[in-house]
């Protein structure tokens, strides 16, 4: 429409222009001086910004010698920097310690929609419970989380029915033992932690609910650290109940190696190496501080779905109402001042009125 | 005013995408109330309890895992979100209009004091450790920085009254933040949304709805896409492995470091050999910001090649010293920590 005026405007033979005065061609002229200098500096700095873009992209063969040498110089120190970056954080040993990184190693739940590996979880669940349920608690895990997981319901009930647990008080005001159900949580080794300590030379021996969480390397650190025992290096004194352990801070740990093979019989016939074993407990015990896992991963696969259904609707919306703008082609139009008490004329006008726009 | 914030309201057609982040901070700030309610229904300040309710709420109330990432990781992606909007914001010269550019400074300060709040919440080790030593900061005040530092704590050390008031403070300030949000944007539909112009003219507005509504919600489906993929894949990667490990005032990590979004902060706190002036460099390195406003107005992009190269330059100084934030004070990384502080700092005068 705009065009079509603009057309109408430069033939002055139809009689809508017939009139035009001195003046309102005065302020036609001043309007397009207006238009012409914003559109100059929009058109400076539009090419000023591609200058910018030209200058990122490319076109350094039109630089001079001494910006190339600058240029040539500070990408080089970039890489260089990069390069250096790279190596301290890769690095295997830290000036503040000489511990060793555990290795990445491919779980059966590591891939974006994998699960645990169930039958895995199981076995982990006994080497837990005949190893280091010794002196590791697993306080937040309740008999009713192996349901579904680990165990039939039954099987979880007699698991639990195992143990004793300190209940009341009875109507007596006593408290009695009963065995456990569903609901009860996992027995802890020790009363409290002064007798954790007091039974392992003054160690406490965490509890494993989160320690895989806990740990920097998470379950790979736990298997390297079950799999890692080795004679303490020269140089290293170890005090009594201690074991060299290159995965452990410090490399003294208080924990002796427990893991040896056939050290459990396992139910499924598996058989059970230290390696077998130390991946188990790890799968378990990242399963015991993740317990959303397998429900997290799942979703995945709905937020796909979803997003997949949506995203192409709304794409597809948003580019066909930009269509019409990203299209388009400007033209500028000169727009004559509109004549009102603000603007008066500044000579005097024809008999008839100035044209409308 | 609804019909003109948010409908009708004139926006120039040429800004880019970079210019959806200031919806997905709105959107992130709703999200982040929202789950928090939710989160505080079952949350105790109470430091005997509050690690064991977050261990509760992780595994027995339905949907809290859910809750609880999408809290912890929101605050991660409303930080990254901060940080491409502040960017966008130097890059394209956004701080020549000042009152929104100062309210902008305000918010995201208060959202820095927020997450540093909702940090300690969990009670585990480096929450209390982190407390500890961003509260400790304080007795670098002359004169009454030990009595400023035993206020804020309610005690002689970060204990039950502190963590009390901080849960307290944490579900106050997203109010606030919300209110300041307002305040923002009333700025900006007064002063106008800048360009990657630079341009001033009136001429080329369309209308926020349907060109940029659309606009952004692209956008906002993609990035949520991509967060709640990071939700369900890998929720712990940004969290602190000491954080899954209860609070014990009697070990001391061997590491303290903040959240990630604090690292650039951190490091240039520890890259100053004095305790004041590693607090004063630390404030500074956010309210350096304000004094851009004084910088001359909109400048088109002419002859400022150089300028955009410093840029770049501060963003990957910026990195380093989120990178260097979390390595041990130990050399190379104190010193590349002072010479990437001196040229952080050097680039507001640049």
């Amino acid at each position: 429409m705009q065009g079509a005026e603009s057309s109408s405007f430069a033939s002055p033979s139809t009689s809508r222009y017939t009139c035009l005065s001195p003046a309102y061609l005065h302020d036609v002229r001043r309007g397009m001086a207006r238009v012409l200098s914003r559109l100059y500096s929009g058109g400076a700095s539009y090419s000023g910004s591609r200058r910018a873009h030209s200058f990122a992209f490319g076109r350094f063969a039109e630089l001079s010698a001494y910006k190339k040498m600058l240029y040539g110089t500070l990408g080089a120190a970039a890489v260089a920097g990069g390069c250096l970056l790279y190596a301290l954080e890769t690095s295997e040993v830290e000036a503040s310690g000489i511990d060793l990184h555990a290795p990445h190693f491919h779980w059966p739940h590591s891939g974006v929609i994998d699960a645990f590996d169930h039958n895995s979880l199981r076995r982990g669940y006994q080497v837990y419970k005949q190893v280091c349920a010794a002196c590791h608690s697993l306080k937040y895990i309740a008999y009713r989380n192996l349901v579904g997981v680990t165990h039939t319901e039954e099987e979880a009930k007699a698991e639990a029915a195992a143990i004793q647990v300190q209940d009341g008080p009875d109507e007596n005001g006593k408290m009695f033992m009963r065995p456990g159900k569903l609901a009860d949580y996992f027995p802890k080794p020790y009363p409290n932690d002064a007798a954790a300590r007091a039974a392992n030379n003054g160690a406490l021996p965490p509890d494993l609910s989160y320690i895989t969480l806990a740990r920097h390397g998470n379950e790979h650190y736990i298997f390297s650290l079950l799999t890692g025992y080795t004679e303490a290096p020269a140089g290293i004194e170890l005090r009594d109940g201690q074991a060299y352990n290159p995965y452990f801070p410090g490399g003294a740990l208080s924990m002796a190696q427990q893991l040896y093979d056939e050290g459990v019989e396992y139910e499924d016939g598996t058989k059970a190496t230290v390696s077998q074993m130390a991946k188990d407990v790890s799968e378990f015990l990242s399963w015991a501080a993740m317990p959303e896992h397998d429900s997290r991963k799942r979703m995945v696969i709905k937020a796909v779905l979803y997003f997949a259904l949506i995203y192409p609707v709304v794409y597809y919306a948003y580019k066909f109402k930009w269509s019409l703008l990203k299209s388009r082609k400007s033209q500028y139009v000169l727009l004559p001042r509109p004549r009102n008490r603000f603007n008066p004329p500044t000579s005097t006008p024809s008999s008839s009125a100035p044209p409308s726009h | 005013m609804m019909n003109s914030a948010l409908v009708d309201l004139p926006a120039p057609s040429n800004i880019t995408h970079f210019w959806n982040f200031g919806s997905l901070l709105g959107v992130c700030l709703m999200t982040q109330i929202i789950t928090g309610i939710f989160l505080a229904m079952h949350y105790s300040s109470s430091i005997d309890l509050a690690f064991d309710c977050i261990s509760h709420l992780m595994r027995d109330v339905q949907g809290g895992w859910l809750m609880r990432v999408i809290h912890a990781n929101g605050a991660s992606l409303f930080f990254l979100a901060f940080f491409i909007h502040i960017g966008r914001g130097l890059y394209f010269k956004s701080y020549v209009l000042n009152m929104t550019w100062i309210s902008g400074v305000t918010i995201f300060l208060m959202s820095m004091m927020t997450a540093f709040l909702g940090y300690v919440l969990p009670w585990g080790q480096m929450s209390f450790w982190g407390a500890t030593v961003i509260t400790n900061l304080l007795s670098a005040v002359p004169y009454i920085g030990t009595p400023l530092v035993e206020w804020v704590w309610g005690g002689f050390s970060v204990n039950n009254a502190t963590l009390t008031r901080f849960f307290s403070l944490h579900y106050l300030l997203p109010f606030v933040i919300s209110l300041l949000v307002i305040v923002h944007l009333t700025f900006l539909h007064e002063q106008k949304s800048s360009n990657p112009l630079g341009l001033r003219l009136g001429s080329d507005k369309i209308t926020f709805h349907p060109y940029f509504s659309l606009k952004d919600l692209t956008s906002l489906l993609l990035i949520m896409f991509m967060f709640m993929m990071i939700n369900y894949t890998f929720p712990f990667s940004l969290m602190d492995a000491e954080n899954f490990i209860p609070a014990n005032p009697m070990v001391t990590p061997v590491h303290i470091q903040p959240e990630w979004y604090f690292l650039f902060a951190y490091a240039i706190l520890r890259a100053i050999p004095n305790k004041l002036g590693g607090v004063m460099a630390l404030l500074l390195s956010i309210l350096m910001l304000i004094p851009l406003i004084l910088q001359s107005s909109m400048k088109q992009f002419n002859k400022e090649n150089q300028k955009n190269m410093f840029f770049w330059f501060f963003v990957m100084i910026f990195l380093i010293l989120t990178w260097l934030g979390m390595k041990p004070v130990e050399e190379p990384f104190l010193s590349m920590s002072i010479v990437s502080t001196f040229f952080y700092f050097s680039w507001f005068f640049i």
